[in-house]
């Protein structure tokens, strides 16, 4: 193991080369190129012997790579912002013919207006696609989820892609020093990427396959149960992975959720991907001030990870009741709220039934590289205080317009 | 002994589909695999084809095969390719059958991907001239005068000759091979496919497929219309190898164009006028691929 300082874009690369996919397709679009030139040097230097495709577009790099898969090998593509959009159709299709490949998205606001930083909302509205969805929050963890998530899409019992995030710029770009693996590590702890003869989804030589079929209402819909099944079941071998991976490189986090001083926290705030390490520094900051501040961070969207959730809000080992939740997202789901603020809601219903809920405010921050600076986050504590002391305060507050609301 | 509809191999790769009686794709779908064989790995668009061939649980394909999405057989097909390539697999064809709507239209970004970057394959157009599988509505490759369900009185664009020439654009990506064929004219056809599998490199082949339930003819008409529009002239057998354009069949006189036209329901209102301008067009047309022959036999650097 080596210590590079690295960026979020690189680290994902040193990730991709470890994992020795067969054949990688991409597209440029900011702030993903540095992946994609990263991985292309790599080739061309030897380091990595895949075929490196320049394709015409991103809908081209994953139907490239799907075709790949299909002839039962590693693949990986990347994408951000208006490419991961482009490539729409080929997100439900790579998920519906049950392909383990693996996508990195650089989260990237959405035009109009164009805007090339950072958002959450081109994967979250892509959420429904089929695709498991991480968020990292740091480049040592982008590294990691790479490898972790050959490991977990090429499982037999998930057999569905994984779309690993970045926070554009604030983590594609920032550095920071990286852990790197020694390929033998790596090599010892994912399977060969050549996947064996008779993989379901792929070509067979001796028993030709006819894949990406057709099937009509009846059979669709169990084909689509099947999927969803799947792709529920499939927290178990995350957890799996996850703690493989611990004990193999002796680091990581287990679950698809993480808490930061949660089990004692009257006031917490959910949220993903790069932010939380602002929110840890001003949960630190409360703490020493006696607030009862608390962090959850969702590490995985798809499958969502409900009953973690609610375990971390609810279960037997707190030792005080949260008064008030905070759900930080860099998205809005027009007309309603943050997609992740839905997601968390849907989950809460669930603990209903036990009981009243604490009130819940969903903070809309950060859309086209908005700044979130520890201020920010202590306002949103200060909310969710006021809220939990039985103040009205509206459900959704989008940050830089508290004279609009 | 080079290949004809005599020599054929028996074994068939494509039954139990269903596709209308007398589908001039399904035909060609046949014979290619026939001719490239078992270990042939196929990729099929969004489109009449893979809609016949693939309904679960009954696969028609007797080879590998997949549905791509519809813009996206280049694409699919380079995927394989890069496989076959990375593993060094020999004598392991990847074809891929695109209606002209898939080809002409929505996945020409792709196609083009494809061929310039030399990728080891082989793409058939199957030309039925309009998008069958939503319902006959026109594509980029109907011809000018038809009638679609989207140009219920006839397609009469300003434009003379509206249908994109398919050939040109694959020959202009300096392809090694590229090739027009009709199923009116089995053993060229036969041929072309069989030169298209020892090409090293990208190679593109445009067939003309009559459709009967799209163009309102008979269902055994298929062949006859197949061999009729070759002699009226409008579509040329042309070969474009090693930079130079070959016509492979010149035919002394054009037979009439109603010979093709007649018996066509899409063609039902078309006038005496505008069959003497079809004519025009498409003598202008020959005129122009005898000067690109000529030119490229000359020099064939400017092919
Ligand atoms: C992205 C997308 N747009 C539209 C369609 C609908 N669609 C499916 S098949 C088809 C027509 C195909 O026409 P063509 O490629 O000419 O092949 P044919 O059906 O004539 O064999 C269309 C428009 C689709 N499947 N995907
Ligand atoms: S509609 Fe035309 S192209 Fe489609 S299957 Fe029938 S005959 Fe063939």
């Amino acid at each position: 193991m080596s210590v590079q300082f690295l960026s979020g874009n690189e680290a994902v690369a040193h990730g991709v080369r470890l994992s020795r996919p067969r054949v990688v397709a991409a597209y440029p679009i900011t702030p993903q190129t540095v992946v994609v030139e990263r991985l292309a040097e790599m080739v061309e230097d030897g380091d990595l012997a895949a075929e490196f495709v320049h394709v015409e577009s991103e809908h081209s790099a994953l139907a490239l790579v799907m075709g790949s898969a299909a002839m039962g090998v590693r693949t990986f593509t990347a994408t951000s912002s208006q490419g991961l959009l482009y490539m729409a159709e080929c997100l439900y299709y790579t998920a519906g013919g049950r392909w383990p490949i693996v996508m990195m998205n650089a989260n990237r606001a959405l035009a109009l207006p164009w805007n090339i930083y950072g958002d959450q909302s081109d994967s979250l509205a892509l959420i429904s696609s089929g695709w498991i969805q991480s968020y990292a929050e740091t480049a040592q963890e982008a590294l990691d989820l790479v490898i972790q998530s050959y490991a977990i899409a090429e499982d037999l019992r998930v057999r569905t892609p994984v779309l690993v995030n970045l926070d554009g710029f604030v983590l594609t770009h920032t550095y920071e020093p990286v852990d790197v693996p020694e390929q033998e590590q790596v090599d010892a702890f994912l399977p060969s990427p050549d996947f064996p003869v008779g993989y379901p989804g792929t070509f067979n030589q001796e028993n030709p396959q006819s894949l990406a079929i057709t099937a009509g209402p009846g059979d669709y819909t169990v084909f689509k149960f099947k999927q969803h099944q799947d792709m529920v079941a499939a927290a178990g071998p995350i957890r799996e992975v996850d703690e493989r991976f611990i004990q193999h490189f002796g680091r990581g986090v287990a679950g698809l959720t993480e808490g930061y001083q949660l089990d004692d926290a009257e006031l917490v705030i959910v949220t993903l991907g790069s932010i939380a390490g602002t929110v840890r520094t001003v949960v630190d900051e409360l703490r020493t001030e006696g607030v009862k501040a608390g962090l959850l961070r969702l590490r995985y969207l798809r499958p969502f990870p409900t009953a973690e959730v609610l375990a971390g809000l609810f279960g037997p080992q707190r030792s005080a009741k949260v008064a008030a939740i905070g759900i930080l997202e860099k998205d809005i789901s027009f007309g309603h709220q943050g997609t992740v603020s839905l997601e968390v809601k849907a989950a809460l219903y669930e603990a209903a039934t036990q009981g009243a809920l604490p009130p819940a405010i969903n903070f809309v921050a950060g859309l086209g590289g908005q700044e979130i600076g520890l201020a920010d986050i202590r306002r949103f504590f200060t909310a969710l205080a006021e809220a939990a002391q039985g103040q009205q305060k509206p459900l959704v507050q989008f940050l830089g317009m508290e004279h609009a609301q | 002994m080079s290949i004809s509809i005599k020599t054929l191999p028996n074994p068939e790769h494509f039954v139990g589909h269903k596709a209308c009686g007398g589908c001039g794709g399904s035909l060609i779908v046949r014979w290619v695999l026939k001719v490239l064989g078992e270990k042939t790995h196929v990729v099929i668009p969004a489109g009449c084809m893979s809609a016949v061939g693939f309904i679960y649980p009954q696969m028609a394909l007797g080879v590998n095969a997949i549905i791509s999405p519809f813009a996206a057989t280049g694409a699919v097909l380079s995927g394989i390719a890069a496989v076959v390539r990375a593993k060094g697999l020999t004598d392991v064809p990847v074809v891929g059958f695109a209606g002209d709507g898939a080809t002409a239209d929505i996945g020409l970004q792709s196609l083009s991907g494809a061929l310039d970057r030399r990728e080891k394959i082989i793409y058939i157009c199957y030309d039925n001239e309009a998008y069958m599988n939503t319902g006959i509505q026109k594509s980029g490759a109907t011809p000018w005068g038809v009638r679609t369900t989207t140009s219920p009185r006839g397609f009469r664009p300003e434009l003379d000759a509206p249908k994109k020439d398919l050939l040109r654009i694959a020959a202009a990506h300096g392809i090694p091979y590229a090739a027009t064929a009709s199923v009116g004219y089995a053993n060229d056809l036969l041929k072309k496919i069989e030169k298209a599998g020892q090409v090293d490199g990208p190679s593109f082949l445009h067939i003309f497929a009559p459709c009967p339930t799209g163009w309102g003819c008979e269902a055994d008409a298929t062949v006859q219309l197949g061999k009729s529009v070759v002699d009226t002239g409008l579509w040329p057998l042309l070969e474009w190898e090693s930079r130079q354009l070959t016509i492979n069949r010149q035919p002394k006189k054009f037979a009439p164009l109603e010979e093709y036209l007649a018996g066509q329901g899409r063609y039902r209102n078309i006038t005496e006028d505008e069959i003497a301008a079809l004519e025009a067009v498409r003598d202008r047309n020959w005129r122009e691929l005898r000067a690109w022959n000529i030119h490229s036999s000359v020099n064939p650097d400017f092919g």
